[in-house]
């Protein structure tokens, strides 16, 4: 055995990756609740990839075949409902458990300096994803699939001076058809994943380069044992991350097999019930909106009234809120990272950008009234005001003293 | 083309923004309760008949095969012998011979297929709907809905529930004149079954749609709770092995 390690060792480094990146990657000791949705973010997207085969084993990628193809998969294929029921909760999952890791970055200030990079690789994971998502429901060729992609695809037509071609380039034709969902299908099953395989990669370099922070924001790699050199609030992510993480892996499991398999149109929020309706390009829905995941985006969209007879400034808008995400560690001027040694102005700041997004999914999913759009409107303020004011209520804020090691609360 | 192109852009656009206003305006109309029950296989076999008999002729289960009907206690000889039209195989699917094109021609509207109506309307809506058929003669039918106005579909069981009529109360509007509105429905024609008959009926022929609409979902219920009961055996196993592993972790 050993003789056949060091012959592959010689080659390729075997054992030199599974000691840099597993057995000898020192961790902090003191990761909480939080820390367990990078490595769910991981098996939703292997639970995605794997059902994914499956499904695109019996899927048409064909407009007069899609819809049917997808029931063939629901009744006629050897748990294809399985197949198919893991890949829809699995994108609703991949979007609650991306949320709760990106909301953990903004908890603990994981997005500052040395980290940047590994943000920045994380929010281009996020727009691919929201990609993924998006041409991933318009393959079941339903009612809200077809309309759905209708409604977003034409956001770009919003694009000054060049919005027609663009929107027309995106559906390979002048409405959503057999054209776009051939393309559609391409980018869903190989390209965008392709890209989503390379930053994954990439994120997980830079985070393994610089070390994981943690609930206190103190680096661990300051203070290290003199001779080992080991840091001495670290400990190997394996064997103790990886049975912490099976625990989590369990948990999960079981929340995503209940709604999967005694809930998997979760109300109809993950599959809608018009989703179950063949597409018609002659018959709009009432009410056609987005899915949970997209919803607080689509309600800042729906807040911005027209200008100059042109929807443009909400699509701008609408994509600014997606793209801000970006500049983040560079707003952030407090001197230390963690909430826990934040001071009350950072707090509030960040309870009312909680309270406005999840205000703002909510909004996006109901029609809208008047009052509905105003109380849109001033979420949407209070979404960007957590951005744009961030430099100056993270730098005047009271801090309190950071501890030299981490604490175990 | 270009100028079509644009107008059929703005719509869009329209749509987008202006429709999700105006949106759920229309399912005010109250909703029976389906009683509907999947472990019952008598009724879903008698709603099997009901469908074949009734439904079959117009509207398509076009994603549902006949030999499927086995998981609700048919033997193939009986689905065959009972259920099948003599040119049909128990594992073709259960579609119809009209075509879209005159249907359209002859109800204003090609019938949709039925395999996964409940999922989309929900069982409550189609059992309403059933039993909501009125007489109407400024329809061409001759009938109209209340759950759906002016839909193209006669009552086809018709000679089962008998004629209802509607009755009309009449209420001030906003606008200060009275309008006469529909109260409820009154049988003014007696058909094969009685009222309380033909809901038994009603109710059994949804509850095999609500079936049709995903028959997979037994197995969907059964398979879950091994799953879900595995996982938490495997929690246990997995809470100690952690609780073992972490105790020399200060």
């Amino acid at each position: 055995m050993e003789k056949v390690l060091n012959w592959i060792d010689a080659r390729f480094p075997l054992t030199a990756s599974y000691k840099a990146h597993l057995s000898e990657y020192f961790a902090p000791k003191n990761f909480n609740f939080w820390y367990y949705f990078g490595s769910l973010a991981l098996l939703v997207l292997v639970i995605q990839i794997v059902t994914g085969i499956f499904l695109t084993m019996h899927y048409k990628p064909d407009a007069g075949m899609a819809f049917a193809s997808v029931e063939y998969i629901m009744r006629d294929v050897p748990f294809g409902w399985l197949m198919r029921y893991a890949h829809s909760t699995g994108a609703s999952a991949f979007f609650i458990v991306v949320y709760l890791h990106m909301f953990r970055g903004l908890l603990y200030g994981s997005y500052r300096q040395p980290r940047e990079l590994i943000w920045l690789f994380g929010v281009l994971i996020y727009l691919v994803l929201m990609g993924e998502a998006f041409m991933g429901y318009l393959l079941p060729w339903g009612q809200m699939s077809y309309w759905g992609a209708q409604v977003i695809i034409n956001l770009f037509a919003a694009v000054p001076f060049i919005g027609e071609d663009l929107s027309t380039l995106i559906r390979g034709d002048f409405v959503v058809g057999d054209a776009t969902l051939n393309r559609f299908f391409a980018l869903h099953v190989i390209a965008l994943p392709l890209v989503l395989l390379g930053l994954i990669a990439a994120h997980l370099v830079a985070l393994h380069e610089v070390g994981s922070n943690n609930p206190d924001g103190v680096e661990i790699k300051k203070l290290k044992d003199p001779e080992t050199h080991q840091p001495l609030d670290g400990i190997p992510f394996h064997p103790y991350y990886t049975v912490k993480d099976i625990l989590g892996v369990v948990v999960f499991l079981i929340v995503f097999s209940a709604i999967m398999f005694f809930a998997p149109e979760m109300g109809g929020y993950f599959l809608e019930a018009n989703n179950f309706i063949p597409a018609d390009p002659f018959k709009t829905p009432e009410h056609i909106a987005p899915v949970w995941y997209f919803t607080p985006y689509y309600a800042i969209l729906r807040a911005v009234p027209p200008m100059f007879g042109s929807q443009f400034p909400g699509v701008a808008l609408m994509g600014v809120a997606v793209l801000i995400f970006f500049a983040l560690p560079w707003l952030d001027r407090s001197p230390v990272k963690s909430i826990r040694y934040r001071g009350p102005k950072f707090k509030i700041a960040l309870g009312l950008f909680v309270v406005a997004f999840v205000g703002l999914g909510i909004l996006g999913i109901l029609p809208s009234t008047p009052l509905y759009t105003l109380i849109a409107q001033i979420l949407s303020v209070v979404y960007f005001a957590f951005f744009f004011l961030m430099p100056w209520y993270t730098k005047n804020d009271t801090t309190k003293p950071v501890p030299e090691r981490v604490t175990s609360k | 083309m270009k100028s079509t192109c644009a107008q059929t852009m703005k719509k869009f656009l329209f749509l987008a923004f202006a429709l999700p206003t105006a949106a759920l305006a229309s399912s005010a109309m109250h909703l029976d309760t389906a009683p509907i029950n999947l472990n019952d296989q008598e009724s879903l076999q008698r709603g099997a008949g009901v469908f074949v008999n009734y439904c079959l002729n117009c509207h398509s289960a076009g994603y549902m095969r006949y030999s499927r009907m086995t998981d609700i206690g048919l033997s193939e000889a009986q689905i065959k012998d009972n259920l099948l039209f003599a040119t049909d195989k128990p594992g073709n699917l259960m579609t119809v011979a009209m075509r879209g094109k005159d249907a359209k021609e002859w109800f204003g509207a090609a019938p949709p297929d039925l395999s996964v109506i409940t999922r989309s309307r929900g069982a409550d809506w189609v059992y309403t709907y059933l039993r909501s058929f009125y007489r109407d003669d400024s329809r061409t039918t001759g009938w109209n809905n209340r759950v759906f106005d002016k839909v193209g579909m006669p009552h086809v069981l018709q000679e089962l529930q008998g004629h209802l009529a509607p009755v009309y109360h009449a209420e001030q509007g906003e606008d200060g004149k009275t309008h006469q509105v529909l109260d409820h429905l009154q049988l003014v024609k007696p058909g094969k079954l009685t009222l309380a008959e033909y809901d038994a009926l009603t109710a059994d022929l949804v509850n095999y749609l609500a079936w049709v609409g995903e028959p997979a979902k037994g197995q969907r219920m059964t398979t879950g709770l091994l799953v879900v009961l595995f996982l938490s055996l495997f929690f246990v196993a997995a809470f100690y092995l952690k609780k073992e592993f972490w105790k020399d972790v200060h």
